[in-house]
């Protein structure tokens, strides 16, 4: 457990970067500290490690003062993740991930027999060893400062901003692989964004810092979405709070109806006299292909949009699958893809209205 | 420049200029001129460097010191060549110090620069990440900065040894050896010939070392090339 009891930072110009911050991370868990630039979620990450020491209050991992241990060794034992990986540029890739153990002074066989667990934890492939940082993607080079601050096996990940820098898609994936791995190792780790989204993603209790180093909520990321503590965080969370707070909400409160279906090779007589207004096409194992609309056989298949699975997603998922459905019927289907039944915007809706008092 | 023995001289004799029989009769004194070219030339460069780490390193960290390392070392890097020989003279005395301290100045005064530079260019994020990581400081100079800020102090390591490897033929003014002595006997005797060989034998010296850096670069900073 990482512990801050009134820690203030305040710099040799006067600026408070952190204002009497008091904050438990707890062990095994991720604390996301968020908030725009400026709130200082920067620097109290940093005061975790010694980077930055703070002017008053203590900061304590395990109820030991951090101010009794030796900055480099406090910092060996505690893996640190920034944005563009800060990698060795003259450094190969298992070099670069073997630094700590190699700093610990451990064997360069065992380090490095370690290094290819890793790579192949974050998703690099072996080959990739031997190369530079500056041959791979940017998402690459992130999944390598991952396994660098791996390598040690430390107790506390930190990591500042590290997926900020990369396109969303590659954003998202290693956002999925950060959640994936902590699912197998449980680190303690302290996670900085600017991201609301990342926060509400990754985040098992989200700390929301305010400009002048104040916090001022901390809680699970449902309980920020569902009641936030003033107008700040209201305005911080954006216009979308209310439809991000559903993605709490498990679709499988929603009731689903039973879908109009046909096979791929349907007639538009058939079609015609299938008496609902759409159709939904399916193939031989029940996997939907698209729509049809009966009034209008000539159209052909319209694409269905996205499908959502009952069994992982979220009502967020439903609502956004039924917004893009030209049918206004969101498909739901199980994990293989087969499908379920459908859900309209008024099961959606009383999905909804019935939770609503909760948010 | 006024060579000694210049006004005495007056009259070019036209002659041929490729006495090729006489440069073949000569191959042993090129050899041991140009062994002591490069002695002189090299040892400056090395002395050169190793008085320019300390200071860009510290010209690196301290953001207030850089100008002023700069302007020292323009200033030293601006000075007649010549004078600083003869200045030197009263400390030194006659002797190879001389050109050995005078050029490790000039060496220095370029690598200070390309020191500093170098280590300015290290990412501000590579040295962060390796201080989080557990390096101490000397440590993450050693192990970390100056490998990264290595291609840009072998480009000018590589200026500063052609520069002194030309400058040593001025040492020859002074009475000591190098291959500017090719320069002061072949003007005195008006033999072009001999004048001929120093310059293609500085030239040839200076392509070589300028190659053997190159090459000595590229072996240790594999990260810089091209990819596979």
């Amino acid at each position: 457990m990482i512990t801050f009891e009134h820690v203030s930072k305040r710099y040799e110009d006067g600026t408070l970067a952190v204002d009497d911050l008091s904050l438990e991370c707890a062990t095994g868990e991720i604390t996301v500290l968020v908030g725009s630039s400026g709130c200082g979620k920067t620097t109290s990450l940093r005061m975790i490690n010694r980077l930055v020491d703070p002017s008053s209050g203590v900061v304590a991992v395990d109820g030991r003062d951090i101010r009794e241990s030796a900055p480099a060794e406090l910092r060996r034992g505690m893996g640190y993740v920034i944005q563009h990986g800060g990698l060795f540029p003259h450094r190969t890739i298992v070099d670069n991930i073997t630094t700590v153990p190699r700093l610990l002074g451990r064997s360069k066989a065992e380090s490095r027999q370690r290094a290819a667990e890793l790579m192949d934890l974050v998703g690099l492939t072996p080959d990739m060893a031997r190369r530079y940082p500056h041959q791979l993607s940017g998402g690459q080079q992130q999944r390598v400062g991952v396994a660098r601050a791996l390598a040690a096996d430390p107790p506390v990940l930190l990591m500042d901003e590290p997926f900020s820098a990369v396109d969303p898609v590659v954003r998202a994936e290693l956002q999925q692989e950060l959640l994936h791995i902590q699912a197998q190792l449980h680190k303690t780790i302290v996670f900085v964004t600017h991201d609301i989204d990342e926060a509400v993603k990754l985040g098992d209790r989200i700390a929301v810092m305010q400009v002048g180093g104040l916090l001022v909520q901390f809680d699970t990321p449902e309980r920020v979405l569902a009641a936030p503590a003033d107008q700040f965080v209201e305005r911080f969370l954006g216009v979308d709070r209310g439809v991000r707070w559903l993605s709490f909400l498990s679709s499988e409160v929603l009731s689903l109806a039973p879908a109009t279906t046909a096979e791929s090779g349907v007639s538009d007589d058939q079609l015609r006299a299938a008496g609902t207004e759409w159709v939904l096409v399916v193939d031989s194992e029940q996997r939907p292909l698209g729509w049809r609309e009966t009034a209008r056989p000539g159209d052909g298949l319209r694409p269905i949009g996205h499908t959502f699975v009952p069994a992982t997603d979220s009502v967020r998922a439903a609502l956004d699958a039924v917004v893009l459905s030209p049918a206004g019927l969101a498909v739901a289907v199980d994990p293989r893809g087969a499908l379920l039944g459908v859900a309209g915007y008024d099961v959606i809706n009383k999905a909804i209205a019935n939770a609503g008092g909760r948010a | 420049m006024r060579f000694p023995g210049h006004a005495a001289a007056q009259t070019f004799h036209f002659q041929k200029v490729g006495n090729w029989q006489w440069v073949l009769n000569h191959i042993g004194y090129f050899w041991s001129l140009s062994r002591t070219h490069l002695y002189l030339a090299l040892v400056s460069v090395v002395l050169g460097l190793a008085l320019s780490l300390p200071i860009g390193v510290l010209a690196a960290r301290r953001p207030r010191a850089y100008p002023a390392v700069l302007a020292v070392s323009t200033f030293l890097y601006s000075l007649p060549s010549l004078a600083v020989f003869a200045l030197l003279l009263d400390i030194t005395g006659l002797t190879d110090n001389t050109v050995i301290v005078a050029l490790a100045v000039y060496a220095g005064t370029i690598l200070v620069r390309s020191v500093t530079d170098g280590l300015r260019s290290v990412p501000e994020e590579v040295r962060l990440s390796a201080t989080a990581m557990g390096y101490r400081p000397w440590r993450r100079l050693v192990g970390v900065e100056l490998p990264t800020a290595l291609p840009v102090i072998v480009a000018g390591l590589r200026v500063a040894t052609v520069a002194s490897i030309s400058l040593v033929t001025v040492a020859a003014l002074i009475g000591n050896g190098g291959l500017g002595q090719l320069f002061i006997a072949g003007e005195n005797s008006d033999f072009i010939t001999e004048v001929l060989c120093g310059v293609v034998l500085v030239v040839f010296w200076a392509i070589v070392c300028d190659g053997a850096i190159l090459a000595g670069g590229w072996a240790l900073t594999p990260w810089t090339r091209k990819q596979r």
